[in-house]
């Protein structure tokens, strides 16, 4: 709070209607237009809608398509967090041991940051081409026969890579900040207890790492709920077979290609509760992070 | 230039907090006015009142001939200068003196010679070019006063300017203030918590105490006839020793006084004096010794010279005249 | 460190190494590939090492690109990418300031309201309100617009909660010496505010630059013209037309042309960006 405040009434109305018409028209607007058709159902023609309560709720619940997204996009979130999150902390961790050239392996690190997710997408779609991708082809020496376009699970873990690569360069950065705000002579007083190096990490670093690891956490399940969607529309497009048609492409899928528009409006309000929820989580926590 | 006058101003702020109440004091044209108390006392809010920069709750304040109560803080005339210096970090020491008056529309012309003259009379002149952060504290300090200075106001306001320098360097800047006042004839004033700063700078010291004046008067009228025994403690170092009578019914004045004071100066070591003191501490100034002592289970502080003799227990004399007194009832002084 | 362990500190650089190695992968492939001919992936899987067609491929993207795909040249597409990315960038900076500004030192009836009114925005990613808000923009005839790519994208809560950050930080002296020097509320938002506020405004500006150019769902439903195709919405459209034809060294190409800006921006104003990027999140 400040002290010293200007007595103007009308001026910070006026500072704040770009922002505020903004946020009306392209947010609160949609927004309840989106609950409100959660609530109705339009006939085949789009002429005459009816309020059908919670029906459009029931039917996604009742839907096998749906609960077979909300799985997917719950395994497709934790394999892209924990593979992001660990890969990036091994690499933070190594450079957090390395002095004089640390600044070097940074820069080399932190640019897929400003990849879009669809060139990602992308450019591993590429990596991964059957006839002509590279990685089929080394796999196929050790006797594994990729194909992303007929196998569920080619497609998923394609999709997770070129997700998580992605969000390498975050982590890292994220985790290395961490690591530096560790006291050094706390580490030190471990090593004089005669802890080495692993054990120090797992007895000291990591408990002291978990603010970051939690947030990231949280960061990351949002990325990978939310941001991925150009990726999986630049390559799978949700196939093969539902394999990777996470929520956020359902969304989309049912209320643009489908035209179906009470269970897309149901979906987003579900969404809406989803990102509701997480970004509580997030602020509490960071509410805790002030405190320490 | 211009004279001041608060007639019985005071400050409630929204959370229902009074910090001020009351206050009348006028001030003539060119004085320097020192407010002083101990931190929290409500200076630094009435200060701020006269500067415009919080709104009057209750009572007047005139600049000049005018009542500035719902006047802007930039078209009362007044310049300030804060605890922090508050200089604007991104601009040159030249853009800090000539940002207020830039904002007035003064001629570049005038601007140049004001900011020149600034310059001169405070001997910042090498670094105008340079931004705040390359100055040292004094430094800051000198270009805050600068930017005081070039706007030529009717009155200066200092809010603890000397507070964020060290010991010694508060000392030299204090007597800077001093001789630059002198010269200008500006009429100041300053807030400090610090009893010697108010001493040595004030024409006029205003006591200040929960948001009340207890006394106001020429330092030495202060020292001198404390009206209170917050004054009688707040001034002077060390503090006045505060005796209840009845614990030295052998002093005068003590059957009809509540509290008895005597400064730790006006006592003096004498064989047959009425005052026996056990020596409890003794701390060595150099040029003199303050010795700790208890007398009829009364804390007691004694200066002395450095040569005096010192025993376990002393025997004590006053100077002639130089006792305080009293009430026991809210501790006003009794003539 | 603590300790001199020197195969400790050889397997922390071979680990790096062999990050920074599978990091670069993709665009190491992306770059040889784009570097070819359509002929050179005949033979199977794609070539390890550069190939002599750099020049040609690009500038053959640049200025014609691929007519069958019905997407523009690059370079048009490029254009718009830029376009977009700086109004999103710089929209967001101005109305975020502002709205901190008018939150941070006024005291107002529904001030509350209005901060919760944009705090709500964090809540609803555009993802989550698709149908909704195309409807909107199609009604106020945005679609093909510049102002349609980039408009409904500039609210910004984490815009506004970074400057109000920032603004309170700030010390109240420092507006009250503004106030007696004679300085209004816009006075000292523009001489006082704006000055102070430098680096955290170019930090964000790098963020949101990144953030604006990669925009990819909302571009790609709001055009239908290739007059306004963004480069990275493009590239997919690009993408599914070649699939069938052996022309990948095209698309790489243009990915590598996409990618091109954004990364530059990041490797060479790092420190901003780290800096932004750690703010934003705060
Ligand atoms: N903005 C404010 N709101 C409420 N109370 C305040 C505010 N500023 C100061 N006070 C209170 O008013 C009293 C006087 O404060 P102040 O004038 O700053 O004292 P001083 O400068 O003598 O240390 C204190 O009790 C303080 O807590
Ligand atoms: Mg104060």
């Amino acid at each position: 709070m400040k002290r010293t405040i200007f007595r103007n009434q009308l001026l910070p109305w006026l500072l704040l209607a770009p922002q505020l018409a903004i946020t009306f028209i392209f947010f609160l607007w949609p927004a309840a237009q989106a609950i409100r058709q959660s609530f109705l159902r339009q006939d085949a023609f789009g002429i005459s809608t009816q309020f059908v309560g919670l029906s459009n709720f029931k039917a996604l619940w009742n839907s096998p398509e749906y609960l077979n997204s909300l799985q997917v996009t719950a395994v497709f979130a934790v394999l892209v967090t924990v593979l992001s999150m660990g890969f990036s902390l091994l690499l933070a961790v190594a450079v957090d041991r390395t002095i004089r050239s640390s600044s070097l392996y940074t820069t080399l690190l932190v640019w897929p940051y400003a990849v879009a997710p669809a060139v990602a997408g992308i450019l591993w779609w590429f990596i991964f081409n059957p006839t002509i991708g590279i990685m089929p082809y080394v796999l196929d020496v050790v006797g594994y026969d990729w194909n992303h376009i007929s196998s569920k699970t080619d497609a998923l873990a394609l999709v997770v890579i070129a997700s998580a690569w992605k969000q390498i360069s975050y982590n890292f950065l994220f985790f290395v900040a961490g690591l530096q705000s560790i006291p050094a002579s706390l580490r030190e007083a471990a090593a004089i207890d005669g802890a080495g190096p692993v054990r120090r990490f797992f007895d000291i670093t990591l408990p002291l790492l978990s603010p970051t690891t939690f947030f990231l956490l949280v960061v990351n399940i949002v990325y990978a709920m939310f941001d991925t969607f150009a990726v999986i529309d630049a390559t799978t497009e949700g196939g093969p077979a539902q394999a990777t048609n996470i929520l956020v492409y359902k969304v989309y899928f049912d209320g643009f290609v489908g035209q179906n528009m009470g269970s897309s409006a149901a979906q987003s309000v579900v969404l809406m509760g989803i990102v509701i929820l997480l970004t509580v989580i997030q602020f509490r926590y960071v509410e805790k992070k002030v405190a320490y | 230039m211009a004279s001041i006058t608060l007639d019985n101003v005071g400050k409630v702020y929204p959370g229902g907090t009074r910090a001020v109440g009351g206050v009348s004091i006028d001030i003539a044209d060119g004085e320097f006015i020192v407010l002083v108390g101990p931190s929290g006392c409500g200076k630094s809010t009435l200060l701020r009142m006269i500067a415009g920069l919080e709104s009057i709750s209750e009572g007047t304040v005139r600049i000049g001939d005018r009542a500035v109560n719902d006047i802007e803080p930039a078209d009362r005339d007044i310049a300030m200068v804060f605890q922090n210096y508050a200089l604007y970090p991104h601009m040159s020491v030249r853009q800090n003196l000539a940002y207020g008056l830039k904002n007035r529309r003064t001629p570049k012309a005038e601007i140049d010679r004001r900011v020149a003259e600034a310059a001169e009379i405070l001997q910042i002149g090498p670094f105008l070019d340079r931004k705040p952060r390359a100055l040292s504290g004094g430094q800051r300090q000198r270009v805050a006063m600068g930017r005081a200075i070039v706007r030529e106001p009717a009155a200066f306001l200092f809010d603890e300017p000397l507070s964020n320098l060290d010991a010694k360097l508060r000392v030299t800047m204090r007597l800077e203030i001093k001789e630059l006042q002198r010269r200008l004839r500006t009429t100041s004033i300053y807030v400090t918590h610090d009893q010697l700063e108010a001493m040595t700078l004030a024409d006029r010291l205003v006591v200040l105490n929960g948001g009340r004046i207890e006394q106001i008067g020429t330092p030495l009228e202060v020292y001198r006839k404390p009206a209170s025994t917050f004054v009688a403690g707040f001034i002077g170092s060390p503090a006045m020793n505060l005796i209840p009578a009845r614990a030295v019914p052998q002093l005068p004045g003590s059957a009809h006084a509540g509290i008895i004071g005597i400064r730790p100066e006006d006592l003096t070591i004498a064989p047959d004096g009425p005052i026996a003191m056990d020596v409890l501490a003794v701390e060595e100034l150099g040029a003199q010794r303050l010795v700790h002592g208890q007398t009829g289970g009364e804390r007691l502080t004694v200066t002395m010279p450095s040569d005096a003799p010192l025993s376990d227990s002393l025997r004590l004399a006053f100077r002639p005249g130089s006792l305080h007194l009293f009430q026991a009832e809210g501790g006003r002084r009794i003539e | 460190m603590i300790e001199n362990r020197p195969g400790l500190n050889l397997l922390a650089h071979l680990t790096l190494m062999l990050g920074v190695a599978i990091v670069a992968l993709p665009v190491w492939v992306a770059l040889v590939a784009s570097t070819h001919t359509a002929t050179d992936f005949m033979s199977g899987t794609i070539p390890i090492w550069p190939g002599p067609h750099l020049v040609e491929n690009y500038a053959r993207m640049l200025d014609a690109g691929v007519s069958t795909s019905g997407t523009p040249p690059v370079g048009t597409m490029m254009l718009n990418s830029l376009v977009m990315a700086l109004l999103i960038a710089c929209g967001k900076i101005a109305i975020s300031i502002t709205s901190a500004f008018a939150i941070v030192y006024f005291r107002f009836p529904l001030r509350n309201l209005a901060f919760w009114c944009i705090f709500i925005t964090m809540m609803l990613p555009v993802e989550v309100r698709i149908v909704p808000t195309f409807q909107v923009v199609a009604d106020l005839g945005l679609l093909n617009s510049y102002a349609g790519l980039s408009i409904p994208l500039i609210a910004s809560a984490t815009a506004t909660f970074l400057f109000r950050q920032v603004f309170l930080t700030i010390p109240d002296e420092l507006t009250e010496a503004a106030r007696i020097d004679g300085a209004g509320p816009l006075k000292f938002f523009r001489d006082i505010l704006l000055p102070l506020s430098r680096t955290n405004i170019a930090a964000l500006f790098v963020i949101l630059f990144i953030y604006g150019w990669n925009q990819y769902l909302w571009p790609l439903l709001i055009t239908t013209s290739s007059d306004y195709y963004t480069i990275v919405a493009g590239i997919k459209r690009m993408a599914d037309a070649v699939d069938g034809l052996p022309q990948w060294h095209l698309v790489m190409a243009t990915a590598m042309l996409a990618m091109l800006p954004p990364v530059a921006v990041v490797i060479g104003m790092q420190r901003l960006f780290v800096k932004g990027l750690v703010e934003t999140e705060k």
